[in-house]
């Protein structure tokens, strides 16, 4: 049998949801027949005409009796190709909790639409919460298809209002599958009533679905759990795999002492030595050197490092209604193998999961709400953003008074102004300067014409007499950057360093041309709002070259490399690019030649 | 200006679903093991709990198990499985403890149910909370399944027992990615559940894969049974029979094993583990909803005595 899929689901009574599952159980012959017989029988004794397949999940007598679902549950199903793992969660109750608890293990999301009310509010909550947990594959049953006559153009409408919500939302992978779960279309067996549907079945989608490239390979990651020690020719560190891939020879480094060794061996339960380690591996490994390492300590590779910290930015859900979380607040954080006393230093706003408004006057948040934390630790937390890394990037927070388990947190990044160092203000005042300095922030993918347009306007806004200068992402590497790889701990360094120097530039009086992939949003939204905070302006330019031209130009080759699979993580092909959103300017090559782009641009400054 | 970078690819890196369960149950055994004082393991004899303590042993290696096990002995044994037990634990060097029933009946702390049909099911509750309590254990690994039964679907990997080692499903701690919060004050404990998303058809393509031993009841053979509410019981030294019921020679196995008159077997010919496996797959019934007197009793039969504190 294959690997291990694990979906959450979410949704309630009326969208379909247990019969959609009960469907793929009973389909896929998962259902056992005295299971089934003890469903039959309660729905008979309630007069129910069909056998309310909820009563499957629901576990508890006060569920059964109060014909709600309070909890997650766990169904389990296999079929030839792969073994499931399915956190069903209610769509009433407590909401979110139990979603964001069922998100957090899950490789796959499946949000119900009833094909006649089309995208409710509810629809946007769970995608909303599967993009914010990070599950990296959304799949969306279009339901009760067979209410509205099957309708192709109902269909291709749900599927259009609910891509145009989701290019908000950080979404990977999206797929809509038309079904009717109440008579089994689609759901295990192709569908004969709507033969314009080239799609698998929702089945079959979850069979082939492709999760292995979902795991981040390159940023190596083992926090240390327990030290096995059993005599003194063994000393062995026991963890789980959060990231990357470790052999024995590979140089490692230890946080947050520093010191480095190298790893001699490393062995797999029972001690099976096995060649290379990755999440979620548990493993034990033995190093060269003996160093003292504990129980929350992590090992990683010397050129790719977490964050070390104890300022951090988070967002945040409240999973409990005996208390609400208020700045100030102390409490025990749990990250990796790590537990350490910490404090919420700031609320700065909280969102509205259905509106995605952010209420910044917010003083707390109450059960099922989420916002966005400032958090202080006592002692430094080893770690990275969720978004880049689930295993180091999650914490939860415990109330010291109750042990209640009250918060779950998804690490954003470091708090980039938590430093101790005073600014020294300066004699001179940008006005006293020759010239006003600006930033042009050159984003796309590689081989858009990024470079060609940035040489062009940095040779046009020269000869005009202008301060201007280029800062290339490849140069930049062969000094500033030069210690920096190309892990995503590494690339959003490279970002931020960058936009620091244009800063420097731009404060000078000087036009600084950054021309650099820069493929994460959210770094660029840092350098972004760094410029704005000292009132330099920032202009975002999104050189917007659909990715079929970029691989025919392919410059470098890169592409080329990338479809052979020699090259991994390349952005536009198994990386994500995050398009600009509110970029000042968007370039396409349909626009002009790179000269005529370049004008653009000198003419977009001068307006 | 590309920042594209060159990593080679070798495999893909994807673990088949029983590693990825076996790298989850050891995950839990060693943050139990870092984070806990008095660890205890529950051991029957019984498939679960020996793939339980193989798991454990393997989380550990080449170091010993670093805490003890514990059985909670009802008294009404197959002989097979004790001998199974004591030999288990010898192979392996580890501390047994043992909770006895029959000790709380003796000291007038529980009363025994009387009658052909009595069961020692309920008053393992008493032996097991005490055995904790005597012995301070803080954190409890039982063998439990999410897959067996509705009420332990929605129980966490660490379940919180107040200082009555009552269970209060309503209000259970939230448990997200693999942090488990596992703190508790004096007198409470943890229950853990390293095996929550294995089934039975995981336990023995584990048991197959891994050559692991189990009690020769597991596989068929041939010994007298009686048909009893549609069951089959195994006609031991501990039933009673009922007017009219005859014992019959039969070729069967057990599918669980707990307390002998309360567990039922099943007519099988599966004598090997990849043949129970063949058979597991094809089977149409829980395996509680075939061999298990005690989760008749009704429908929140379970749920009530976890919350009482049962395993």
């Amino acid at each position: 049998m294959g690997p291990l899929l694990r979906i959450a689901t979410a949704g309630s009574v009326d969208d379909g949801k247990s019969t959609l599952i009960g469907r793929l159980l009973y389909d896929s012959k998962t259902i056992f027949t005295d299971q089934l017989a003890a469903v039959e029988r309660t729905s008979r004794e309630r007069g129910a005409d069909t056998p309310d397949l909820s009563l499957l999940t629901d576990g508890l007598r006060a569920e059964r009796e109060q014909g709600i679902t309070i909890d997650v549950a766990y169904r389990y199903f296999a079929t030839p190709k792969r073994k499931f793992v399915i956190a069903d969660t209610p769509g009433h109750l407590q909401y979110t909790r139990n979603m964001v608890t069922g998100a957090s293990t899950a490789d796959l999301a499946l949000v119900l639409v009833d094909a006649r009310k089309g995208v409710l509010e509810q629809s946007r909550r769970h995608a909303f919460i599967a993009s914010l947990l990070g599950i990296p594959h959304l799949v969306v049953c279009v339901n009760k298809m067979d209410l509205v006559g099957w309708s192709r153009e109902r269909f291709e409408e749900i599927r259009e209002e609910f891509r145009r919500f989701s290019i908000k939302l950080d979404v990977p992978d999206l797929s809509f599958i038309p079904v009717s779960a109440l008579l089994g279309d689609n759901v295990v067996n192709r569908s004969a009533e709507m033969p314009w549907y080239e799609g698998s079945s929702l089945l079959h989608h979850l069979e082939e679905v492709h999760v292995a490239s979902d795991q981040n390979l390159i940023d190596a990651r083992f926090p240390v759990q327990y030290v096995i020690r059993p005599h003194q020719d063994f000393r062995g560190y026991a963890g789980t795999v959060a990231g990357g891939v470790f052999r024995p020879g590979d140089e490692v480094t230890v946080l947050p002492s520093g010191f480095s060794s190298t790893v001699e061996r490393i062995w797999g339960p029972g001690g099976r030595e096995v060649a290379e380690a990755f999440a979620p591996q548990a493993v034990t490994m033995e190093l060269a050197d003996h160093i003292d390492i504990s129980r929350g300590d992590l090992i990683c590779r010397p050129n790719n490092r977490p964050h070390v910290g104890q300022d951090l930015d988070a967002m945040v859900c409240w999973l409990t209604e005996q208390s609400e979380l208020r700045p100030g607040a102390r409490y025990t954080v749990k990250h990796t193998s790590q537990a350490v006393t910490g404090s919420v230093r700031e609320l700065d706003y909280r969102l509205d999961i259905n509106t995605l408004h952010r209420d910044e006057s917010a003083a707390g948040l109450a059960l099922n709400e989420i916002g966005r934390v400032r958090l202080h630790t006592r002692t430094p937390l080893l770690f990275d953003p969720y978004k880049r890394n689930r295993g180091t990037g999650s914490f939860i927070l415990v109330d010291e008074a109750t042990n209640n388990t009250v918060a779950a947190g998804m690490v954003l990044g470091p708090r980039v102004a938590a430093s101790h160092v005073v600014w020294h203000g300066s004699a001179v005042t940008r006005d006293q300067r020759a010239t006003r300095g600006r930033t042009i922030w050159l984003t796309g993918l590689s081989g858009s014409g990024k470079s060609t347009i940035a040489v062009e306007l940095e040779r046009r806004l020269v000869a005009a007499g202008r301060p201007a200068y280029l800062l290339d992402g490849d140069n930049l590497r062969h000094g500033l950057n030069s210690d920096l790889g190309f892990g995503a701990a590494d690339r959003t360094e490279n970002v931020r360093r960058t936009g620091a120097v244009a800063r420097l530039l731009a404060d000078a009086g000087t036009v600084a041309i950054v021309s650099l992939i820069s493929p994460y949003a959210a770094d660029r939204a840092a350098v972004r709002a760094a410029h704005e905070a000292e009132g330099l302006p920032f202009v975002e330019v999104f050189v917007d070259t659909p990715i079929a031209d970029c691989q025919a130009r392919d410059p470098k080759g890169l592409y080329a490399k990338a479809a052979a699979g020699e090259i991994r993580g390349f952005t536009g092909v198994d990386d994500p690019y995050e398009a600009p959103e509110r970029a000042e300017l968007v370039l396409r090559p349909t626009d002009g030649d790179p000269a005529a782009l370049a004008a653009t641009v000198l003419a977009f400054l001068d307006r | 200006m590309s920042e594209g970078w060159v990593r080679e690819v070798s495999t893909t890196y994807e673990l088949s679903h029983l590693s990825a369960l076996e790298a989850e149950a050891v995950h839990i055994f060693r943050e139990v093991a870092a984070t806990f004082e008095k660890p205890v393991l529950l051991f029957s004899g019984g498939k679960d709990s020996v793939v339980m303590l193989h798991l454990a042993a393997k989380a550990f290696w080449p170091a010993p198990l670093p805490f003890p096990v514990m059985h909670v002995d009802t008294g009404h044994n197959f002989d097979e499985v004790i001998a199974f037990r004591d030999e288990t634990v010898e192979r392996l060097g580890v501390r047994l403890v043992v909770s006895s029933v029959q000790d709380d009946i003796d000291a007038g702390r529980v009363v025994e149910e009387t009658g052909p049909r009595a069961s020692r099911n309920r008053l393992q509750t008493t032996a097991l909370l005490r055995g904790i309590t005597e012995n301070a254990f803080t954190a409890v690994f039982g063998g439990g399944r999410r897959d067996e039964e509705k009420a332990r679907a929605k129980e966490r990997v660490f379940s919180f027992r107040d200082a009555y080692g009552q269970w209060d499903p309503r209000n259970q701690r939230p448990e997200l990615w693999n942090l488990y919060n596992g703190r508790h004050r004096k007198g409470e404990h943890i229950r853990v559940f390293p095996l929550s998303n294995w089934t039975e058809l995981d336990i023995w393509q584990y048991v197959r894969d891994e050559g692991i031993p189990l009690p020769p009841i597991y596989y068929a053979h041939r010994r007298p049974v009686v048909h009893r509410d549609g069951m089959l019981l195994a006609h031991t030294r501990f039933i009673t029979l009922l007017d009219g019921e005859e014992p019959v020679e039969a070729l069967v196995r057990f599918r669980t094993v707990g307390d002998a008159t309360g567990t039922g077997c099943v007519e099988s010919d599966a004598a090997t583990p990849a043949q129970v496996v063949d058979e597991v797959a094809a089977t149409r019934v829980t395996e509680r909803g075939a061999t298990r007197a005690d989760d008749r009793i009704s429908e929140a039969g379970m749920e009530d005595r976890k919350k009482e504190g049962y395993f």
